[in-house]
């Protein structure tokens, strides 16, 4: 052993990635892998569905976790908790991805698990702000189907190849994509959150010092 | 006790298949009949609340099947967006609300994960015995009401006695029967009350009686196999495809167990455990999983017993929490399957996004499949084999 720390290797997710690469080019954007614990991958929309063909046959990921997708843009509502009498304050709006960046305001991703050694993989694709559309995982993962049925309905993007759209929860003629950062919860829109006080501070407590006994 | 002979799966699996052909075929080409849809539900015993399941018959065969969920919708995905993250323990224990403390468990983890704080091994000790006190108060009552499923009164009255005790375990321990909101960021909100662990011992004890009496009453009986043997068969690699857990997983022969293949921060690597499979991938099998798993867990449950180390139940964590930016993943084997959390933080009091992956949700989407070919009786029989909890398929 030598006194340095070793750079620590995780051959077998290092593996995924040069997987990935081999099959897809320039498809495979970019890559994050926290050894021996979790990783990241982020290909391109157009290697979506192929991308989850190489990860079920190549990489052995046969478990389809779950599919869905981020909404990248900060609330314009921030937490919900402005006063409904007084006029909106101004909120920062820039767009800021997170692990493998991204371009766009809205990401699918999805988790697949190896179940023989033991690893799952997050795989993120960019869809394009205007008509937000992947190719569907269907015929790759027989699950995605309610996942893409249920991330159609709460964030309006489109699968194609998907058989059958129809919204899981929302009634059929729903306006708006509810899980969009953009659609209001109309409960916060016309009361108060009473819940805003969540620890109240006791006199001579400074919110970053830890205490001793802890948050109670 | 039975034992479980695997016979003839390949069999079974043709026959469902050819069934499911034959019936499209009867109702397309030979007779020109006309199906019927037959709709259950939302509002059916069958349902465990209200899923509705609409069915197209041709005589008394399913060619054709579709769940609607969605009538328990609560958007808790969006409500976590505008909750701090202690606040939302409180949201995530409704979602399998007859297991309330393991849907806690695997959103405390990730922001623990998140955070970089780890509780302290008192605490984790604690959380994995009532993790599977949860674990034994839902999948008792899921034996119970399955024999009512198929008919049989007496087991669901047996179940709800024998769960009382464990709920009791529970209550006295957390302050709440069902929805307990005792996981908090760093460990449990309190330490275990006195003469706790003696009282829980004596419960695991009747809850092994349960399951024999159970097992003798229910499993061992003729009508009841005959109901469930070689019926909705799912073999694995479909199974897999659909993102099928926990039992129904390892009732398709599939060894897999996230208690055990994952590293994570609770006490299962100090206890010796089987982790249970059959080959059949019938709902026989995923019922006699399930009975296994309820005695697994009493034998882990009094392990870890023996063994709770002694200590803190919180680690130093601030007054108001603030979870770094990042994202985790962070899943856990709940009584019904993998149920995991997506959280994304950005620095804030509350989660960025949460994507919460239920168990219950992938289970039924295999609905549609499992579905075809099979007759009205043993559509009962499936649904309550697979096993779900209405709020975890709708959140």
């Amino acid at each position: 052993m030598s006194d340095t720390p070793a750079l620590v290797h995780d051959t077998r997710r290092e593996g995924v990635v040069s997987a990935l690469r081999a099959a897809l080019g320039e498809g495979l954007i970019d890559s994050l892998i926290k050894p021996n614990d979790d990783m990241w991958v982020r290909v391109s929309a157009e290697t979506w569905q192929q991308a989850g063909r190489v990860l079920r046959d190549t990489v052995g990921c046969d478990y389809f976790c779950f599919l869905s997708a981020i909404d990248w843009m900060p609330s314009p509502y921030g937490r919900g908790e402005d006063d409904p009498t007084e006029p909106q304050p101004e909120r920062d709006s820039t767009i800021k991805q997170g692990y493998t960046g991204g371009a766009t305001r809205m990401q699918v991703f999805a988790r697949v698990t190896n179940l023989t050694h033991h690893f799952g993989v997050t795989i993120k694709a960019d869809v394009a702000d205007t008509e937000p559309c992947v190719d569907s995982w269907i015929s790759v993962y027989a699950g995605a189907n309610w996942h893409e049925r249920e991330c159609h309905e709460m964030f309006g993007i489109d699968f194609k190849g998907h058989p059958d759209l129809r919204n899981m929860y929302l009634p059929t003629d729903f306006e708006g994509y509810p899980l969009r950062k953009d659609f209001p919860l109309l409960a916060r829109m016309v009361k108060p959150w009473p819940g805003i006080v969540d620890v109240e501070l006791l006199p001579g407590d400074d919110a970053d010092e830890p205490t001793a006994d802890g948050e109670s | 006790m039975t034992t479980v002979i695997p016979n003839g799966l390949a069999d079974r699996q043709k026959l469902s298949y050819i069934a499911a052909q034959a019936a499209d075929a009867r109702l397309n080409v030979e007779l020109e009949t006309e199906g019927m849809t037959l709709n259950i539900g939302p509002q059916h015993p069958a349902t465990h609340g209200t899923l509705r399941i609409i069915v197209r018959l041709d005589g008394e065969q399913v060619i054709w099947a579709e769940p609607g969920a969605g009538y328990m919708h609560r958007g808790y995905e969006k409500l976590t967006e505008v909750r701090t993250f202690p606040q939302v323990t409180a949201l995530v224990n409704r979602i399998d609300w007859l297991g309330s403390f393991a849907n806690e468990v695997p959103f405390i983890l990730a922001a623990e994960k998140l955070m970089e704080v780890e509780a302290p091994p008192r605490a984790q000790w604690i959380r994995t015995i009532l993790f599977e006190l949860s674990r034994i108060a839902n999948v008792s009552l899921f034996l119970g009401d399955l024999g009512v499923q198929l008919g049989a009164i007496t087991p669901v009255f047996m179940a709800f006695r024998d769960r009382e005790y464990v709920l009791n375990l529970i209550e006295s321990a957390t302050g709440g029967r069902f929805h307990p909101n005792f996981d908090r960021i760093g460990g449990l909100k309190e330490d275990l009350p006195a003469g706790w662990i003696t009282e829980t011992k004596q419960v695991m004890k009747k809850l092994r009686n349960f399951c024999d009496e159970i097992e003798n009453l229910l499993f061992g009986n003729e009508i009841f196999q005959s109901r469930l043997r070689g019926i909705g068969v799912i073999p694995g690699e479909v199974a897999k495809q659909y993102g099928l857990s926990g039992a129904n997983l390892r009732a398709s022969g599939v060894d897999w167990d996230l208690r055990r293949d994952q590293k994570i921060a609770l006490a299962y690597d100090k206890v010796d455990f089987k982790v249970w499979t059959h080959p059949d991938g019938d709902s026989f099998a995923r019922c006699w999983i399930r009975l296994q798993e309820t005695r697994e867990a009493t034998k882990i449950v009094d392990q870890l017993l023996d063994g709770i180390p002694s200590g803190s139940v919180m680690a130093k964590v601030p007054r108001i929490i603030k979870v770094p930016e990042g994202e985790a993943w962070v899943s856990t084997e709940n009584p019904l399957g993998e149920m995991g959390y997506y959280v994304v933080s950005k620095g804030d009091l509350g989660p960025f996004r949460v994507k919460i992956r239920s168990a219950s949700f992938n289970n039924i989407s295999i609905v549609p499949w499992v579905l075809r070919g099979v007759y009205v009786p043993d559509v009962i029989s499936i649904l309550a084999s697979l096993y779900f909890i209405l709020g975890d398929i709708d959140r």
